[in-house]
């Protein structure tokens, strides 16, 4: 038997990418929510309800990177020139919010100034993680191996809502992570700002999911032919059923962990959209995951090590998230 | 100037500046991560407190150190495919699979461990904590183990096929990896690493020194360190001395350029101190040398024959004057440490090394030359590789990425004040940092002025007490 390599790497790419979005999510979010907690007090417990955990988090990006140019190495060539500025941005972003975790705790005079790099650097790279992911939706054109569209290309109003919704869906996921992890006053603020923020991106998902159909043949296809509709017609029920999960889950006070996980639920299944548009394209509207990938020899190679450390990966880092379980104690770090 | 304007060299600029400022963290963290293991060892072995007392201060500069090597490293990760996908689609099946290597068995561990290590003090058992804290450093060694491998290959490639498509095609992974310059590279880089962080250690032991030589932390800090210094830089030296052998063999025009020799074949070749090589002219100009040196130390041979850059195609050339005088600082400053480290020995079998102000002195101005050291070696290696990304295989022009003039050098400007704002300041914090007074803050410093300013500011003292918990 032979395994279908290519395939197996199209579900670890996205796995890690998923992984990405739903650990990084919620600490970008708590960067995005900063400011509307304005006591001293208040913000050290929004930083150290991640500070343990948010490197492990990013780490996955870099998965995300460093798999893509391992196992579709075509794809990583066409992607990020096509998205060069946003990601840029996004880099820059993220080193914003990065060194902000042990600066503010280096000063007084300038705690503020890094109170607000933590902020913008959060939101920055937020912003432009939507509008790459428009920016890859709506198409990247490619000829000969390379890139071969514009330098603006990416910046379309599809894009910018696609921004705007992942900023709004990080803050949710930010705010019913606080719930979970706070109590008393700043946890009631989180539960109201859980549910603005949940009507708003329940909203946003619903644009998004009707626009995305129209930015390409294939899409159309996808969703609005017959039989596929008897697949995709469960999606946006199922996308209500957890939005409604989510929306009980802010209302009862009992059970802290339901918003998150509903929001946790709402991302995944966006994915899954996502994905039942895409297969198989990795590029879209020309290159399929097919096409991209490495030979078996570079997949092979690295599954092995794929395959013996994930587990162990996802075993320690649920032994550190259980470590620092609970309510989180301003007070208890090593600075 | 002409170069400004050619979005190839302002690509190879962007990567040369990203991964400058990058390499800086991890020459530190490696090594700082390693003592930290060590410190915590001897705690838990000796029972002895000034252990975890030097382990606690320094866990803080670890810990700032480690915040701007992920944010800068996660930059690199993402530059290979921005400014180089022509290179990143065709070498990716080779290197990608190594570097995939890397943040799954180097990052995530270190990552995965920080937390713990960082915060977890009270809550896991001290046993525990230090398995935290050794993964850490295993991190961070597996971390270089694997980027050399890929840096390596791209220097004496190995293992590979080049299929129709032009994608080189990995034929044989251990050839890949352990291909023939990887070994001295890796020994001669994380060598480096433990020897730039013996020095900030020291620097710091001997600062707090200069002014309280009864400090006890600081005591244990530069005793540490000065055995760093005087074991481990000999060592770096032999190492050295391999890897340039193994590079006479593999990339002969590099260490011609290294050398500053041009002249096509070369008997009883000497050892220049001094020159100024011209590549238009095709000599070294004012050149001052010691004769038959060179011949001696590459050959081992007074009359060994050496080929200078003249026996190369023209256009293979890499730019000399920068790989003579990067060379230059290199060895120069590793020298120093050597002597450094004898000066200590001496010192120490003396009975004086508590009390040695010269010492004291030199190691503190010796405290950044790792840093500057490693960047050195970086340069004279990765200039010295020019013009190609894969050494005789893929020219660095055929590397780029189709990103116009104004994208890259939008970018590039954008990385250099992003870089400069927030790396400033995290070395400022650094510094800070170190100029606290290490152990017993039992007894507070008399707010004297002090002589050397430069290293920590004065104020900086008097904030401390109102300063971050």
């Amino acid at each position: 038997m032979t395994l279908d390599l290519p395939l197996i790497w199209a579900g670890l790419i996205a796995f890690a990418v998923l992984a990405y979005v739903v650990l990084d999510g919620f600490d970008l979010g708590i960067g995005i929510l900063f400011p509307l907690f304005k006591q001293e007090r208040e913000r050290d417990v929004l930083m150290n309800s991640v500070a343990p955990v948010w490197d492990g988090n990013e780490t996955w990006l870099v998965l995300g990177g460093g798999g893509l140019l391992a196992a579709f190495p075509l794809a990583y060539a066409t992607i990020l020139p096509a998205l060069y500025a946003p990601l840029t941005v996004m880099l820059l972003g993220l080193i914003f919010r990065g060194v902000a975790f042990e600066f503010r705790w280096r000063t007084v005079r300038w705690k503020r100034v890094w109170d607000w790099s933590f902020t913008l650097g959060s939101l920055m790279a937020t912003f432009m993680q939507g509008i790459a992911l428009g920016g890859l939706i709506q198409g990247i054109k490619v000829a000969d191996r390379a890139y071969a569209g514009g330098w603006w290309d990416w910046l379309t109003p599809f894009s910018i809502l696609t921004g705007i919704a992942l900023v709004v869906g990080y803050s949710l996921l930010g705010a019913c992570w606080l719930v979970i992890k706070t109590e008393g006053e700043i946890q009631n603020r989180c539960y109201d700002l859980g549910r603005k923020l949940s009507v708003g991106l329940v909203l946003l998902i619903g644009l998004v999911s009707l626009w995305t159909p129209f930015l390409g043949e294939q899409f159309l296809q996808r969703w609005f032919t017959w039989p596929n509709i008897l697949l995709t017609a469960p999606m946006p029920l199922l996308v209500l059923l957890a939005a409604g999960s989510l929306w009980r889950g802010l209302h009862d006070y009992s059970r802290p962990k339901q918003p998150f996980l509903s929001a946790l639920a709402l991302f995944v299944l966006s994915y899954i959209g996502l994905g039942i548009s895409f297969w198989p394209l990795m590029v879209p509207p020309s290159l399929t995951f097919y096409d991209a990938a490495a030979p078996d020899v570079s997949l092979g190679f690295l599954l092995v090590g794929a395959v013996i450390l994930l587990p162990i990966i996802l075993a320690y880092t649920a032994y550190s998230y259980y470590v620092f379980r609970g309510k989180v104690d301003p007070d208890a770090h090593y600075h | 100037m002409q170069a400004l304007l050619d979005p190839v060299f302002l690509a190879r600029l962007q990567f040369a500046f990203t991964v400058s400022f990058h390499i800086i963290f991890p020459a530190f963290t490696i090594g700082l991560a390693s003592y930290l293991a060590v410190l915590e060892a001897l705690w838990l072995w000796t029972k002895r407190e000034i252990y975890i007392q030097v382990f606690r201060y320094w866990i803080k500069i670890f810990a700032v150190t480690f915040g701007m090597g992920v944010v800068s490293g996660l930059v690199m990760s993402y530059q290979f495919g921005t400014n180089w996908s022509v290179f990143s689609d065709k070498a990716g099946p080779v290197i990608g699979p190594l570097m995939g290597y890397e943040v799954l068995s180097a990052f995530f561990l270190e990552a995965g461990f920080l937390g713990v290590m960082l915060f977890g003090m009270n809550r896991v058992g001290k046993g525990l904590h230090f398995f935290a804290t050794a993964m850490v450093a295993f991190g961070t060694f597996l971390s270089a183990f694997w980027i050399l491998a890929v840096n390596s290959w791209m220097q004496t490639p190995a293992g590979y096929a080049i299929a129709p498509n032009g994608q080189f095609i990995p034929e044989d992974w251990f050839a890949v990896i352990f291909n023939p310059s990887f070994p001295y590279r890796l020994v001669h880089m994380v060598l480096a690493a433990y020897l730039t962080t013996a020095f900030v250690v020291g620097a710091v032991g001997a600062w707090h020194l200069l002014r309280d030589k009864t400090n006890a932390g600081a005591r244990v800090m530069f005793s540490m360190a000065m055995w760093m210094a005087a074991i481990v830089a000999p060592i770096q030296i032999f190492a050295g001395d391999l890897h340039g052998l193994n590079t006479l063999k593999h990339q002969p025009a590099k260490i011609a350029a290294m050398e500053g020799h041009y002249e096509e074949s070369i008997k009883g070749a000497p050892l220049y101190l001094f020159g100024l090589p011209d590549n238009e002219a095709g000599e070294t100009k004012y050149a001052i040398g010691i004769p038959k040196l060179g011949s001696l130390i590459l050959t081992h041979d007074w009359d060994g024959e050496l080929k200078g850059l003249k026996a190369f195609p023209r256009e293979d050339w890499p730019p000399t004057p920068v790989v003579f005088w990067s060379f230059r600082i290199m060895v120069g400053l590793g020298s120093l440490m050597a002597l450094v480290g004898l000066v200590s020995l001496v010192m120490r079998f003396g009975g004086r090394i508590y009390s040695s102000r010269l010492l004291h002195r030199a190691a503190l101005v010796m405290g950044p030359s790792g840093f500057i050291a490693v960047l050195a070696g970086w340069v004279t290696t990765e200039v010295g590789r020019q013009p190609y990304t894969i050494y005789g295989l893929l020219r660095t022009a055929d590397s780029v990425s189709p990103i116009g003039l104004p994208g890259v050098a939008t970018s590039l400007i954008a990385f250099i004040i992003v870089y400069f704002i927030v790396f400033g300041a995290g070395v400022f914090y650094l510094l800070r940092l170190m100029g606290k007074t290490p152990g017993a803050i039992a007894h507070p410093e008399p707010e004297t002025p002090m002589r050397a300013a430069g290293l920590m500011p004065g104020p900086a003292q008097q904030l401390e007490k109102g300063e971050a918990p």
